[in-house]
């Protein structure tokens, strides 16, 4: 890109929240007619930056420049105003209103007794459309059109509002390859035309395919900005994660020659739009770890096998034995147990208390009526507590009162309680301090060798490396690798890394027409 | 000084406390609000009007606060409590002749009568349960049988007010066992029977795991469904025996007018015991005192020759200050006051 | 075969095809009537549906703004008791003029509005717990006025109560008349003004209006207002039908309300609703009452089960409908077009000419 003013001027951004730095003096440049790729792993300060950008946060340091002006966006409509328009991951447009109101809401074109014209309204949005190279009923209802057809007429709505840059967050996620080419096809446009675009995206390839500069950002710190086309993407990748390319921990193999029974047996497992069909098998005393980028299909993968998402079909065998898991019920009782990434909403309850937590599937197993009296409880809940060097005072103690490591504990000890043979487990160890990640790594190995299946699943390769038997990698929504025998982290960001070929975007007019 | 604290920390502390405060304020202020006679071995005084006419809204509560535990309301406990007047009146029979269901007999066997209103109750809060856990349909459907309830008690009574005179069904709202009206005895006993139900069984665990958070309880294999039914369920049986008591009590059943207002009286009752209208944790001791603080309230306002209307007023007032209580976010006033939180060992928020 | 591929009906029945049930549902009930009963079938008996419901007409139309931004109203009937009963005081008792009572009446109404908006909007309030306090409020403060029944004399008001404006040999009353351009005005209100426009975009998604910068407190406020301001109004046109005041006037009016809105097609869930819409659900309503009339041995308790039963059956339907739609999910087609054939002033690729 030639050296000329930046559209967007982004400093030494500083953003704290209690007890962390999210962002620590952050720099961003953005040129006009430039895609741009802002990349990071979770936490790493790419959503906090965005919300700056976009008015969703105040910023407590640096500045943004907008063609040179300074500005100061406190709410999204100040971002709006000063020409930053935003398409979320949501879509977040009205589906009960017309697709012409959607553009125009709030800046409707009036008539000149006062009341809203809606014939020129209307004109404008096919004329907004028509930029788009789409034809539509802009009368018609936005709840009628596919989240690709959405995501443009949010878009046209940007674009009409005269916006300089457009942040497309996530946008990808709920296409089919047909509706990404076309989304790249429109973006090429806008950039062609001298907007600003900041994509952000974990999907590797479509990185590669679109974006003409990357940045990453890895625990609130700027680490590198460079053309997608200079940087190789090991490079990427590793900037990412942070590991550096040198090999490191290297893996003490599980015992060699146990023939391991396999427990839990699937073919074909997949959901349109969100997981490629894969076959996997999951056996007794060994730790499958799943690795790879954020989002890309392993908590998804793990919300099939344990029924929360109904997948598109899958033979599904328990010991051998078919068997239909279409409810977390249905998994519980075939012997599988599910600790879910995210703590706060769908593990712990916070208002009871550690004891209530521990004994509450167990309880659920046995029903309403036959209650576990409440001096088994307390044993119950005081071995746990001890088997797992959960830190709190007593067992009545409030659950949400506990640090998140101990939580996550918890959470385990829920689990075992009902003794599952299989046990998959999202993301076990984030925002927790490191202490309490070893021990829960060592309960994980320890779980393994008296004889359960596990499935670990965690974004940092570290821990997969020495927790897992066996390495399944992922890479945008499919199962791309599996590793065994020596494991160690430069493997797997290889088989991340490894490249895919796209063939390049086409007109809609070549594809055909959308959908 | 550690067990003053946990002791402060318990949901019906408040209660406990605003209930004792009423009752000095009343020995100080209220003549004969303390007076106790006893008359034919029964005792009579302004304290046993408070037990007795905090009877029925005390069932309600025991209901309501199963309901609220969700984090949803019921508002059709007032006309569940009419229909079950009117059944009972219909079967036991009554007229405003004397001709019909004399003092000696009724139309059907007592207990069936009562059964059978019961019966109907709770299949209302069935009904009402299946609306709000099935459909996820939510006030608006417990409004719907509010108006709705009414119209169908006053069917049942052919829109007339059914005076009984059968004596036995007066018993239980009139009757008097060892000096005091029996009602209470029920109260106290339905009020075990479901501190029981809640704590015996793993039910109130549940139930206040569902309430708190609906999520994390469904991936723990809770049925999150069936419990909100449940809770809907027990409200309707509980509104029916408040129904079947105040129907012996005025010894008719005026379709109209029985049960009427009760729902914010025991929305009242139960959010005075110390429970939170989001849900999660309840307390039903907490609640069954609400019930007397405000039944308390009433008859201290009463006395002091305040009209009856303002009262309806003055909790609807109370709601909404302890509503703006409850959800005050206090933290954003005290960061108002406090500059800097020093940075500490706090988890990642975002 | 997917009812999205079907030949378009025209744009207005095929996205207000919940209007057009309305309006047929009252036909049928209307219908349904003239052949059970004689003398059914007249436009009297229409003009009476629109005299008799004059005072829920203009309460509904609160109501159905309340629905659309995803609430509820329940003070509405104690709103216009209370309004109401204000009013007869302040004739008939206090002997004030008229004017200033009418604004008194009016601001009363705007203020329980307000309440109710303030509770909902800044202190979080649900909906319905905001507005069941507001009823008893108002309940009980129209018993603190009187619990007698007031009796309006007011010359004025009780020449206007029984004045027919006539028209095709039937006449319609001054509350009716009020009634139905209120309907008018709102209507267009709800599709010309930002305001109508803001609260279908709140009611639709709050978050995205909030990401569009649309003013969603603000709109939420206003609308609990004006739904507290239109009962007010509603209260008015309810003394010049009843000529009197006590405290059970009302009761239960807010199912009355809520059910117009819905099966005049606006969804309990939000963001969807027509003031016309509701007009007919009104009428269908008061066809119904009128039939019990007719029928002359039911008990008008009926009328209120009846429009219980048809609140659930529409609810039911809507839940059906749209948990059919979230399962199909077949998007409709757009095609590909070359911008200069739209707008010759637009270039293919490169700058955008407005």
């Amino acid at each position: 890109m030639p050296k000329e003013t930046a559209l967007l001027q982004m400093n030494d951004i500083v953003k704290i929240y209690p007890g962390v730095r999210a962002l620590n003096n952050v720099t961003f440049t953005l040129y006009r007619g430039e895609i741009h790729s802002l990349c990071g792993e979770n936490g790493a300060g790419k959503s906090t930056l965005i919300k700056i950008l976009t008015g969703a946060e105040i910023r407590d340091g640096g500045d943004i420049f907008l063609d040179g002006i300074p500005i100061f966006p406190k709410t999204p409509m100040d971002a709006q105003k000063s020409g930053i328009s935003t398409v979320y991951q949501e879509i977040n447009l009205c589906p009960n209103l017309s697709v012409a109101e959607n553009i125009f809401i709030g800046r409707q074109p009036r008539k000149r007794i006062g009341g809203i014209d809606w014939k020129k309204m209307n004109r404008l949005a096919e004329t907004a459309m028509a930029r788009l190279n789409i034809r539509m009923d802009v009368a018609s209802m936005l709840g009628e059109y596919s989240v690709a057809i959405q995501q443009m007429i949010a878009i046209a709505r940007a674009v009409d509002m005269n916006s300089k840059v457009l942040v497309l967050d996530e946008p990808t996620s709920s296409l089919d390859a047909k509706e990404v080419r076309q989304l790249f096809f429109t973006m090429r446009k806008l950039r062609n035309a001298g907007m600003g675009i900041i994509f952000i995206s974990h999907f590797i390839d479509q990185i590669y395919e679109i974006t003409d500069r990357v940045t990453i950002l890895r625990n609130g710190n700027y680490i590198d900005s460079q053309l997608t086309k200079d940087l190789p993407r090991m490079n990427l990748i590793s900037k990412m994660i942070g590991k550096d390319i040198a090999a490191d921990v290297l893996h003490k193999g599980s015992e060699a020659g146990a023939e391991k029974s396999v427990f839990y047996s699937a073919k074909r497992l997949g959901k349109r739009g969100v997981i490629a069909p894969l076959d996997i098998q999951i056996k007794y005393g060994e730790v499958l770890g799943f690795a790879g980028l954020l989002g890309c299909g392993r908590t998804e993968t793990a919300r099939l096998i344990f029924g929360i998402d109904r997948a598109d079909e899958a033979e599904v065998e328990i010991n051998g034995k078919r068997v239909k898991i279409l409810s977390p019920a249905d998994a519980i009782r075939s012997g599988i147990g599910f600790c879910p990434e995210d703590r706060k909403t769908d593990g712990i309850i916070a208002n009871l208390t550690v004891r209530e937590n521990i004994i509450l599937a167990l309880q659920g197993r046995y029903g309403m009526f036959r209650r576990i009296p409440f001096a088994k409880q307390v044993e119950i809940a005081n071995h746990y507590i001890e088997l797992l060097s959960i830190a709190t005072p007593g067992c009545e103690q409030l659950a949400g009162n506990l640090s998140g490591g101990n939580q996550q504990k918890v959470i385990l000890a829920r689990w075992l309680t009902i003794n599952p043979d299989l046990l998959l487990l999202d993301e076990p160890t984030r925002g927790i301090d490191v202490g309490a990640k070893t021990e829960i790594m060592n309960i994980v190995v320890r779980l393994a060798k008296e004889g359960k299946a596990i499935l670990f699943i965690s974004s940092e390769l570290d821990e997969v490396v020495r927790c897992s038997d066996r390495v399944l990698v992922f890479r945008d929504r499919s199962l791309t690798g599996e590793l065994t025998g020596e494991l160690d982290a430069r493997r797997i960001m290889e088989t991340i890394a490894h490249a895919g070929g796209e063939a390049p975007a086409r007109s809609p007019a070549e594809e055909g027409l959308y959908g | 000084m550690d067990k003053l604290k946990t002791l402060a920390r318990r949901k019906e502390t408040l209660a406990v406390i605003a209930l004792t405060m009423l009752l000095l304020f009343n020995v100080f202020f209220t003549p004969g609000f303390f007076s106790l006679e006893l008359k034919e071995g029964h005792f009579y005084g302004s304290l046993i009007d408070v037990l007795k006419r905090g009877a029925p809204l005390m069932f309600m509560a025991i209901g309501m606060t199963f309901v609220i535990a969700t984090g949803s309301t019921d508002i059709s406990v007032g006309s569940v409590a009419s229909i079950a007047g009117a059944v009972a009146a219909q079967m036991i029979g009554g007229d405003f002749s004397t001709a019909a269901g004399s003092a000696a007999a009724s139309l059907t066997p007592l207990p069936i009568a009562i059964a059978a209103a019961l019966a109907v109750a709770t299949l209302c809060g069935v009904w009402n349960g299946f609306l709000v856990s099935r459909l996820g349909i939510q006030a608006l459907i417990a409004t719907l049988l509010q108006v709705a309830g009414r119209g169908i008690a006053q069917l049942i009574t052919r829109g007339n007010v059914i005076t009984m005179y059968y004596k036995p069904f007066f018993e239980f709202g009139t009757g008097y066992f060892l000096g005091f009206p029996i009602c209470i005895y029920v109260v106290l006993a339905v009020a075990l029977a479901a501190y029981l139900f809640s704590k015996k069984t793993s039910y109130g665990l549940f139930l206040e795991s569902s309430g708190s958070n609906r999520s994390s309880s469904r991936y723990a294999g809770i049925k999150v469904q069936r419990m909100i039914w449940v809770a809907f369920a027990v409200s309707g049986l509980m509104a029916g025996i408040a129904g079947v008591l105040i129907a012996s009590e005025v010894k008719a059943a005026d379709a109209n007018n029985a049960g009427l207002n009760y729902e914010l009286d025991a929305i009242l009752a139960v959010v005075l015991g110390g429970n939170s209208m989001k849900g999660g944790r309840f307390s039903l001791p907490g609640s069954l005192i609400g019930a007397l603080l405000v039944q308390a309230l009433t008859t201290t306002i009463y006395m002091k020759g305040v009209p009856a209307q303002t009262i309806l007023v003055f909790k609807a007032v109370v709601v909404i200050v302890v509503g703006i209580i409850q959800t005050t976010d206090y933290g954003k006033l005290l960061a108002k006051f406090i500059k800097k939180r020093p940075a500490g060992v706090f988890e990642v928020e975002k | 075969m997917n009812p999205l591929e079907k030949p378009r009906m025209p744009g207005f029945v095929y996205r207000n095809i919940t209007f057009v049930v309305a309006v047929l549902l009252f036909i049928s009930f209307f219908g349904l009537g003239s052949v059970l009963f004689k003398n059914f079938f007249s436009l009297q008996v229409f003009c009476n549906l629109l005299i008799d419901n004059s005072y829920l007409l203009i309460a509904a139309i609160g109501s159905t703004m309340v629905v659309i931004i995803g609430g509820i109203d329940l003070s509405v009937g104690a709103v216009i008791a209370f309004c109401n009963m204000s009013m007869s005081y302040m004739l008939t008792i206090m002997k004030m003029p008229l004017i200033p009572a009418i604004v008194i009446v009016l601001l009363i109404g705007t203020l329980f509005g307000m309440l109710h908006g303030w509770l909902v909007t800044f202190k979080g309030f649900q909906p319905f717990i905001a507005t069941l306090a507001g009823q008893f409020i108002a309940r009980g403060a129209c018993y603190i006025i009187t619990v007698d029944t007031i009796f309006v004399d007011n010359p004025f008001i009780v020449k206007a109560a029984i004045f027919k404006i006539r028209f095709l040999g039937s006449f319609i009353s001054v509350g009716a008349a009020l009634a139905v351009l209120m309907i008018i005005l709102f209507q267009i209100i709800a599709e010309n003004t930002q305001f109508g426009r803001n609260i279908y975009a709140v009611g639709g998604n709050e978050q995205s209006a909030n990401l569009m910068g649309l003013p969603v407190k603000r709109t939420k406020f206003l609308t609990y207002t004006t739904s507290g301001f239109l009962s007010a109004v509603a209260s008015l046109v309810f003394m010049l039908y009843v000529l009197s005041a006590t405290g059970t006037h009302g009761d239960g009016l807010h199912l009355d309300a809520v059910a117009s809105a819905v099966i005049g097609g606006a969804l309990t869930s939000g963001g969807v609703g027509l003031i016309t819409g509701t007009l007919f659900g009104v009428l269908t309503q008061g066809t119904i009452r009128t039939m019990i009339t007719f029928q002359g041995t039911l008990s008008s308790w009926w009328a209120k089960i009846a429009t219980a039963l048809l609140l659930l059956m529409f609810i039911l339907i809507q839940r059906a409908i749209v948990t059919g739609r979230e399962r199909s999910h077949v998007s409709r087609k757009v095609e590909a077009v070359d911008p200069k054939a739209v707008d010759p002033k637009l270039i293919s690729e490169g700058n955008y000419a407005q």
